[in-house]
C-alpha cells in the first residue's frame, strides 16, 4: 500500500519536472499516467501492492473533487452578468458533447464487431 | 457556561482540522443522501458535498481560503489519483486496444462536438470574448483546461468554474440522458461521460463499476492531452473566433 502510493507520488514528481523542464502544455499528473501505462504495459500487468493503493484511490474519486468544487459554488455569482449565454452554452454544449461521444462510439463498435458485449 | 469561543476558534483556524473534517462530513452525509434517495441524479455527491461547504462557508466566519488550508489534503490527491487511472486501463488493455477505432472516433466527436457547439452558442448569444474563450476548454480536466484558457485569452478562474460546472452537469444528467436515447452499453456511456465531463464524469462512472470507470478515465485523459494541444491550434488558425 505505502509503496504503491510512493509510486504514484515519484511519478507526479517526474511529470511536473519533465511539463516543466520541457514546458510541454499537459500538466504533470497526466504525464504520470502516460508514463505508468507505458511502464505497465511493459510490464504485462500491475502488481498487487499498486492495484491495492490505486484502486483505493479510484474507488473515492467523487471525493477529490470535493474542494474544488465548494470553491466554484461560490464564485458562481461571478458569472451572473452572461449567466445566460454561458449556462446556455453550458448545458447545450455537455449534452451534444456526451451524445455524439457516445453515438459514434457506438457506430464504429457496431463495425468492429462484437467480441464480447458490455452488458 | 461561558465558553471561550473565540479563543477555540483563534486555536483551529490555522489548523487543517476543520476543513478537513467538513470535506469529510460533507462527502459521507452527501453519500448516504444519494444512498438514501435511490441514486437519484439530482443526489450527485460532489454537487451535494459542495453545496454544503459552500453554505458553511457563507454562513460561518469560516472562509474560503481557511477551509482549503484543511482541503487542500483531499484536494491534492487528485494528482495521484489521475496517474492511478493506469491501472484499470492496463488491466483492459486488451480490450482497450480491440477498440482503438471506436475509442479514438468516439473521442474526437466528442470533443470537438462539446467545445466548438460551447464556443457557437457563447459567441451567438453575445457573450464577451474573454467569457467565450474559457468555453472551449470546459470538457477536460481543471488543470489542463485553465492553462489552454490562458493561451487562447480567457480568464483561467472562469474556466475552473466552467469546467466544474460541466462535469457536474455531465455526472448528474449523462447517464440517464444516455439511457434514454437507447445507449445502455456501459463502455459507451463511460467513454462518453470521460469524453464530456472529465474527472467528475469519470468519478460518476465508476460508481457503475470499473468497466464504465476505466472506458471514462482513458477517454478523460485522450481527450485532456489532445485538447491541450489542439484547442490552441485551432484558436491560433482562426477555426474559432
Amino acid at each position: 500500500m505505502v509503496q504503491g502510493v510512493l509510486t504514484l507520488l515519484v511519478l507526479q514528481l517526474v511529470g511536473e519536472v519533465l511539463a516543466r523542464a520541457f514546458r510541454l502544455p499537459v500538466p504533470g499528473p497526466v504525464i504520470g499516467l502516460l508514463l505508468l501505462i507505458l511502464a505497465l504495459s511493459w510490464r504485462g500487468g500491475a502488481p498487487d501492492w499498486l492495484t491495492e493503493a490505486a484502486e483505493g484511490l479510484l474507488r473515492h474519486l467523487s471525493l477529490l473533487f470535493v474542494p474544488a468544487a465548494a470553491g466554484v459554488v461560490l464564485h458562481l455569482e461571478r458569472l451572473r452578468d452572461e449567466a445566460f449565454s454561458l449556462g446556455t452554452a453550458l448545458v447545450l454544449s455537455t449534452l451534444l458533447g456526451l451524445v455524439a461521444a457516445a453515438w459514434t462510439t457506438r457506430r464504429l463498435m457496431a463495425r468492429t464487431g462484437p467480441e464480447e458485449a458490455g452488458r | 457556561m461561558n465558553l471561550p469561543l473565540y479563543e477555540i476558534w483563534a486555536y483551529l483556524q490555522p489548523t487543517p482540522l476543520v476543513g478537513l473534517t467538513l470535506t469529510l462530513a460533507a462527502y459521507v452525509l452527501a453519500t448516504s443522501l444519494y444512498g438514501r434517495g435511490r441514486e437519484h441524479p439530482l443526489l450527485n455527491p460532489v454537487l451535494l458535498a459542495a453545496l454544503l461547504i459552500a453554505s458553511v462557508v457563507s454562513l460561518t466566519p469560516l472562509d474560503y481560503a481557511t477551509y482549503f488550508q484543511g482541503a487542500q489534503f483531499v484536494h491534492f490527491l487528485l494528482g495521484p489519483a489521475t496517474i492511478a487511472l493506469a491501472v484499470p486501463l492496463v488491466a483492459r488493455g486488451r480490450e482497450l486496444r480491440r477498440l482503438a477505432v471506436p475509442i479514438a472516433g468516439g473521442i474526437l466527436a466528442g470533443g470537438v462536438v462539446a467545445a466548438g457547439s460551447a464556443v457557437a452558442i457563447g459567441w451567438a448569444l453575445g457573450a464577451s470574448d474573454r467569457s467565450v474563450c474559457p468555453l472551449a476548454p470546459k470538457s477536460i480536466t481543471a488543470p489542463i483546461a485553465m492553462g489552454v484558457a490562458e493561451r487562447i485569452g480567457g480568464l483561467p478562474s472562469l474556466a475552473a468554474v466552467l469546467v466544474v460546472a460541466t462535469g457536474i452537469l455531465g455526472a448528474v444528467a449523462g447517464p440517464a440522458l444516455l439511457r434514454r436515447l437507447g445507449f445502455t452499453d456501459v463502455r459507451v456511456i463511460g467513454l462518453a461521460l470521460g469524453t464530456a465531463s472529465h474527472g467528475i464524469g469519470t468519478a460518476r462512472a465508476f460508481q457503475d463499476g470499473p468497466l464504465c470507470g476505466s472506458f471514462a478515465g482513458l477517454a478523460m485523459a485522450v481527450n485532456g492531452a489532445a485538447s491541450a494541444l489542439l484547442i490552441p491550434l485551432a484558436f491560433s488558425l482562426g477555426a474559432l473566433p
